[in-house]
């Protein structure tokens, strides 16, 4: 064994990261750490109060239902974008003419910002002056956001699927067109059905992207926030108060700083806990160690 | 297995061919015997990937027909014509165990699951894969991957062909050797039709019992391996095949009088009268290298300009009268400083535009 090298000279290499790190992220997430175990009654007069935040937060059942409708929210945006994604992907052409023109349509939504997407919508879908609202109050379809629970999920998760999909379809169209042409003529010769082409040589060689695109739209629509605010505003009742809206009104609408601290890391532990769930599932997910055995 | 014959066969990647460059591949008639060892040789980009998709059916040729036997197969899928290919790079199913990849052919043909299990056994030892047979094939090292490419087409017994194409390029050289050993040891016990695409000569030569050359779409020489050393079809051929190639030099021809690099010779064949490009093709193994006194008025002067030594053999670089030639000598042949090449006339080959000429007598 060689004896591994001591230089304290590797410090200065990792110090400056260290200072950026922590201008960006540490400090930042050390007040609200701060905030999370103080009560204030005002001029500038803190006092310890230790997990009694938390245990109110983690308690309440405002919060739990809440993050009730975040992880409804995120299950249903990931049971349609990914495989529509995926199936989209799939449905793309490999080469010629129309390659460039799908890629640019696709890339279209991801263009918009969050806020217009959601004005678009909201105007889009009202029942007095919006095109959608008056086709379907036209089609005798009882439809309003403003009213209606179902009404405005349904207008949220539309607007999510047609604004995010198209990341899933780049990520996912991305990896099947890195797969070597031989793949394909090698299944053809081995009698392969598509089903079992998709199923052996074109999901497995995607794993890594959708891994990024289950990672990246996980954390996205479970951070929703933008969306319902400019729709709804959290309506109608709660039925569209997420976490993030939530947090929001009790941090600034009410100025509860501790609760609303306390919240803040609870949710961003739920949402780092999750995603370490989930590439931990997917990257294991028919990838073990080169020499241990499977039956 | 089967016999495969080629008939009129060409094939143009272009939608409406005109001319005979918008051709990839151009029109080429032959018959592979059943249970042949066949190499496809040539450079990058002669054609030779084209020809063999058209046999295995990943593409369609433009014109002409194949047949497997007395079966037109021409329009047929990879699928329906039974053959398996092993590609450049490795192909494996990632998630599937070395077993479960063997099995996958037959599976997909609906092989009963006690055969299938009896085959891959076989196969597994065939490969000496034994071992291994429950591991994840994406684990595997190339050479070993490449065997199981090789073992999804054989686990099929019936196949019509196995063909090859370029299956070494991403092998380490010292299990190059081991895997060609086992691919003839494999030919000889099943005996199936095998069509090797490469452009390395050695593996070429050593894996076939006839070499097929191609040059820019069209096949220039058909044959053994002695044929191709001994009397290359097309300059091509003398210059791909040996180490070095064979020298070729403009000369002029006057029934059995060769005028060549400004000397005489006088051959012991005559050629009836030739018009166009002539060139006189002679490998570095049939000159020899003298000093004035051994050459003994045979032979040219040669202004010898670089040794090379490979080993058991030299390779001697020079100029005769301007014109450059290389010859292989022994390894402890000295090289006097008033060097003469001396020819050996009798393998002289004449080359018409290119194309070998046959002698009259």
């Amino acid at each position: 064994m060689i004896d591994k090298p001591f230089n304290n000279k590797a410090w200065l290499f990792v110090l400056p990261v260290f200072f950026l790190v922590a201008i960006s992220a540490i400090i930042p997430l050390m007040t609200v750490v701060n905030y999370s175990i103080q009560d204030t009654f005002g001029n500038n007069q803190y006092f310890y109060v230790g997990t009694e935040w938390y245990t109110e937060v983690l308690g309440s059942s405002r919060f739990h239902d809440a993050l009730g409708r975040n992880l409804l929210f995120s299950g249903i945006i990931l049971l349609i974008e990914i495989p529509l994604g995926i199936f989209i992907a799939l449905s793309m052409p490999r080469k010629g003419f129309w390659v460039p023109v799908c890629l640019i349509l696709m890339a279209l939504p991801l263009l918009i910002p969050w806020n217009v997407v959601g004005t678009i919508w909201q105007v889009f879908g009202r029942a007095d002056i919006g095109l959608l609202g008056r086709v379907l109050t036209g089609l005798g379809v009882d439809y309003n956001y403003a009213t209606n629970w179902l009404d405005a999920w349904i207008t949220i998760i539309v607007m999510d699927v047609w604004h995010w999909t198209s990341l899933v379809v780049l990520l996912c169209y991305s990896g099947l067109v890195a797969i070597p042409e031989a793949y394909y003529q090698a299944a053809r010769i081995d009698g392969a059905s598509k089903w079992k082409v998709f199923r052996y040589i074109q999901l497995p060689k995607m794993q890594r992207v959708l891994l990024i695109a289950v990672l990246l739209r996980f954390m996205d629509s479970f951070m929703i926030y933008t969306e319902p605010f400019v729709l709804t505003g959290g309506g109608p009742g709660n039925s569209t108060t997420f976490l993030s809206i939530d947090l929001v009104n009790m941090a600034i609408g009410q100025f509860d700083l501790g609760p609303a601290a306390a919240m803040s890391i609870i949710y961003f532990l739920i949402i780092l806990l999750l995603s370490w769930v989930f590439y931990t599932v997917m990257s294991n997910f028919g990838a073990d160690a080169p020499n241990k055995e499977v039956g | 297995m089967a016999q495969i014959s080629l008939d009129k066969l060409a094939h143009s990647y272009v939608a409406k061919p005109q001319t005979d460059a918008d051709f990839a591949l151009k029109q080429i008639d032959y018959v592979w015997q059943d249970g042949g060892a066949y190499a496809l040789l040539g450079p990058s980009g002669c054609g030779k990937t084209t020809l063999l998709n058209i046999i295995s059916g990943l593409l369609t040729p433009s014109k002409g027909h194949i047949r497997f036997d007395d079966d037109d197969v021409t329009l047929r899928s990879p699928e329906q014509r039974n053959i398996a290919q092993v590609f450049q790079f490795p192909v494996i199913y990632d998630t599937m165990t070395v077993e479960q990849n063997l099995a996958f052919p037959l599976v997909n043909r609906g092989v009963a699951r006690s055969e299938i299990d009896r085959r891959v056994a076989d196969m597994l030892d065939t490969l000496d894969l034994k071992d291994k047979a429950r591991q994840r094939a994406r684990g595997l090292s190339a050479d070993e991957k490449q065997k199981i490419s090789l073992g999804r087409g054989l686990v099929r017994y019936d196949v019509n062909a196995i063909l090859f194409d370029e299956p070494l390029t991403v092998i380490d050289p010292h299990m190059k050797w081991q895997l060609r050993t086992k691919l003839k040891q494999l030919h000889e016990q099943f005996g199936h039709t095998m069509i090797y695409v490469t452009h390395d000569q050695t593996e070429a030569l050593t894996f076939a019992d006839k070499v097929v050359v191609m040059y820019e779409g069209e096949v220039v020489q058909i044959g053994t391996p002695e044929e191709l050393f001994d009397e290359p079809a097309h300059t091509f051929v003398g210059y791909f095949i040996g180490s070095p190639g064979m020298n070729v030099l403009p000369c002029e021809v006057d029934k059995n009088i060769v005028h060549m690099a400004g000397a005489k010779f006088t051959l012991n064949k005559g050629y009836a009268d030739l018009v166009g490009k002539l060139e006189i093709g002679i490998r570095p193994e049939f000159i020899d290298v003298k000093s004035a006194a051994e050459a003994n008025g045979a032979g040219v002067a040669i202004q010898v300009t670089a040794v090379e030594n490979i080993g058991r053999h030299k390779i001697v670089r020079g100029t005769v009268n301007g014109y450059a030639i290389d010859v292989l000598t022994d390894e402890d042949q000295s090289i006097p400083s008033d060097a003469y090449a001396v020819f050996n006339t009798s393998r002289f080959n004449v080359y018409q535009n290119s194309h070998l000429v046959r002698a009259h007598s």
